[in-house]
């Protein structure tokens, strides 16, 4: 049965139009993979050194079983936002002589196979060997490295069952984000120690191997609580129940004002708001907002001025970089219709700029109290602002002319909890790193004012030339009108 | 009104589709039959541009379809279900066909309260989305949304599939009066061969691709149709 399933996956992979169409980008996440593992690889041989060198007069076992805590933490982040279930459309195999069982055994063991998983081995396996090398007790290191194995496995399952309730929220990122807060607030203030206890009870484990249990016994509580979430999902009406939610009508005769755009903008805002997908991209913007908190309170980034445009990039341009890389896939399940339409793809174009332009107008005003940390910032932030007007919202409708993936917002697939994983990141960062590097270099030879002042220009010179690039852009979209219906026509 | 010259499509060297000379004339009610695979739903998709032709031309009006767009004011379809837009209510799918289609809200509603027999109180004023409405209800809403802007070619896949009795009836007689009273072009395909023959003047047979019968409708069509396609099915039979 394992075999027909791996078959079937390898051929919905390779067969898929996307597959063909993003080899580069395939390329690109081998590459980030490789870099990943080579920066876990160092870790884990440099560590007992280093730890040895900070903490000169403490046992550097102790101190790193200390840290586990924040790992776990860390981990549990990054995965909610890049790592999802396995999807396996499982529709087709329901009426098949399968059992349920084995279906819900195959995605989860799948998922154990996760890069995930594997990247921290990178680093656990050469910490321990570098321990027993120091003369650690042999035995005590490896049941530990065991017992760091199964916590590994243990975030696996915990994130996918924080995903399944999250999913059902609307604000789907706010569990984790508070979860991870309330867990990090108990320790630094002091309330309940969880980094000390986690670490005396890897220091038990590692002493006491009988206490292996422990954490075996948790990571089969939530193997079993997951395999419960996705059966009971694994029925026709529970996937297919239709909420039937009653329609709240908003009233957007606003975005008359805007002329012959006004329908697509309207669909546009819609497509937004009544879509658990895009919906997640302008709570993103939240996010993407608080995002400079996590530099400028900190004074080693505050002299970091050539940071300022990346953040600044980030920050007005998050909607952009999230709902734009998408376009026109958002539309893709009725893409067919709006071809045989009366209308103008400039028109079209158009309303996803000005929606583009709108969110980064309105993301520099929100971000506008970071003047608190500097002026420099706010100068930054408005020269990001023009560039992202200006220049990234050009590339991502150009971009948008080699889309080929097909987004289903009707999205009954089961276990399809958020649907883009770390691909999504990876396209957004050339858009932040690229004005970045301009200004730093400008800023290291010319200073402050010649960086900033480039950015504007080029942001400038994108406002000027809109007309003619969005030609191009039209151009573009129209050249490849049959490969695009024939890609956002194929399920996979 | 409808001119095919030419016209073939092929898939890696596999024809699918081709037609040498077709003419569908103004105003005349058009039905497409044929098997599975036959080529309805390909002509359509390469009518409405959707895809390439390998070789020859379509013409709409004397309008080439794929060298211009000029076709798209005047003519409307409804193919298959993504053509709906799921995330909208059946209201505001009709009001944004209809801001396409230079109708304002006013012009919409008196065309759709023309349908509330047809929609038989599931469609308007529900409060429901387009994606939560059954297949049929959905087709219904498709097909009155293909009817919006008074568009002088109307192109229907299979619209009597998933209907149920009594709207196939209602369909009927919508088709037939919009091609009697208003001169509108209709070409409708389907397998359904008695409500082809009622609904259409004419019908065209599709065998791998081909033209194969191009019938007038009279009293005997239906019976030489199924005779066609029962010879299709059980060769054998006649032999014997």
């Amino acid at each position: 049965m394992i075999k027909h399933f791996i078959n079937l996956e390898w051929k919905q992979y390779f067969r898929s139009s996307y597959w063909q169409k993003n080899l580069a980008l395939n390329i690109l996440m081998v590459f980030l993979a490789l870099y990943f593992i080579v920066v876990f690889l160092i870790l884990g041989f440099a560590l007992l050194p280093i730890l040895k060198k900070v903490y000169p007069d403490q046992d550097p076992f102790i101190v790193a079983n200390g840290f586990v805590f924040f790992w776990i933490m860390v981990d549990l982040l990054m995965r909610f936002f890049l790592q999802k279930l396995p999807v396996m459309s499982v529709k087709p195999l329901l009426t098949l002589p399968i059992k349920r069982s084995t279906v819900v055994h195959y995605v989860l063991g799948k998922s154990a196979l996760s890069f995930f998983n594997f990247l921290p081995l990178f680093a656990i396996v050469p910490f321990g060997i570098m321990l027993i090398v120091n003369d650690y007790a042999t035995p005590s290191v490896l049941i530990w490295m065991l017992a760091m194995v199964i916590v590994v496995l243990i975030i696996n399952f915990l994130n996918f069952i924080i995903e399944a309730f999250s999913s059902e929220t609307e604000l789907s990122f706010l569990p984790i984000i508070s979860l991870v807060a309330v867990l990090y607030g108990l320790d630094a203030f002091g309330f309940v120690s969880l980094s000390t206890l986690l670490g005396d009870a890897f220091l038990g484990i590692a002493s006491n191997p009988i206490l292996i249990v422990a954490p075996l016994a948790i990571l089969a509580i939530c193997y079993s609580f997951n395999f419960k979430i996705l059966k009971d999902k694994l029925f026709l009406d529970s996937s297919l129940k239709s909420k039937v939610t009653e329609v709240k009508v908003a009233d957007l005769s606003w975005t008359k004002r805007f002329g012959d755009i006004a329908p697509f903008m309207q669909l546009d805002l819609k497509l937004i708001w009544r879509n658990k997908r895009t919906k997640s991209s302008v709570f993103i913007m939240v996010i993407g907002l608080l995002y400079g908190l996590f530099f400028y309170p900190q004074p080693i980034y505050r002299d970091m001025v050539w940071l300022f445009p990346f953040i600044g990039i980030f920050v007005t341009g998050i909607f952009l970089i999230n709902f734009g890389q998408f376009i026109p896939a958002w539309d893709s399940s009725y893409y067919k219709m709006l071809m045989s339409q009366n209308i103008k793809y400039e028109q079209y174009l158009r309303s996803k700029f000005i929606l583009m332009v709108l969110s980064v107008g309105i993301m520099f005003v929100l971000s506008i109290p970071y003047v608190y940390f500097g002026w420099k910032i706010l100068v930054a932030h408005f020269a990001a602002a023009i560039y992202n007007i200006g220049v990234n919202s050009h590339v991502m409708l150009f971009g948008g002319s080699f889309n080929r993936k097909k987004i289903d917002l009707n999205q009954r697939a089961a276990f399809n909890y958020q649907g883009t994983g770390a691909v999504q990141w990876i396209i957004g960062l050339p858009l932040m790193v690229l004005p970045m590097v301009i200004f730093a270099i400008l800023n290291w030879l010319f200073g402050f004012e010649t960086g900033i002042a480039v950015l504007i220009i080029m942001g400038v010179a994108g406002i000027v030339f809109h007309k003619k690039l969005m030609k191009i852009i039209t151009q573009r979209y129209l050249n490849s009108k049959y490969k695009m219906i024939d890609a956002f026509s194929q399920d996979n | 009104m409808i001119y095919t010259k030419d016209i073939s499509k092929s898939y890696n060297n596999t024809v699918v589709l081709k037609i040498d000379e077709l003419t569908i004339p103004r105003g005349q009610s058009f039905g497409l039959v044929g098997n599975n695979g036959a080529g309805k739903t390909t002509y359509f998709s390469l009518l409405l541009d959707l895809i390439k032709p390998t070789t020859g031309t379509i013409s709409n009006n004397e309008i080439v379809v794929d060298k211009s767009e000029d076709w798209k004011p005047f003519t409307s379809s409804f193919i298959d279900e993504s053509f709906l837009i799921g995330y909208l209510t059946p209201e505001e799918y009709f009001y944004f066909i209809g801001d396409l289609r230079g109708q304002n809200k006013a012009d919409v509603d008196a065309l759709t309260s023309k349908f509330e027999d047809f929609f038989n109180d599931e469609i308007i004023g529900k409060k429901k989305y387009l994606r939560d409405l059954s297949k049929g209800n959905q087709k219904k809403a498709g097909i009155v949304a293909a009817l919006i802007g008074n568009p002088e070619v109307i192109i229907l896949d299979e619209p009597f599939a998933n209907l149920d009795p009594t709207t196939q009836i209602r369909l009927k007689q919508i088709l037939k009066d919009l091609a009697e009273k208003q001169g509108v072009t209709i070409l409708i395909s389907s397998h359904d061969l008695m409500h082809v023959t009622d609904v259409c003047e004419r019908i065209v047979v599709l065998e791998k691709g081909e033209i194969v019968k191009d019938l007038e409708t009279n009293p005997t069509t239906l019976k030489e149709l199924e005779a066609h396609f029962a010879g299709r099915m059980e060769p054998v039979e006649e032999e014997e």
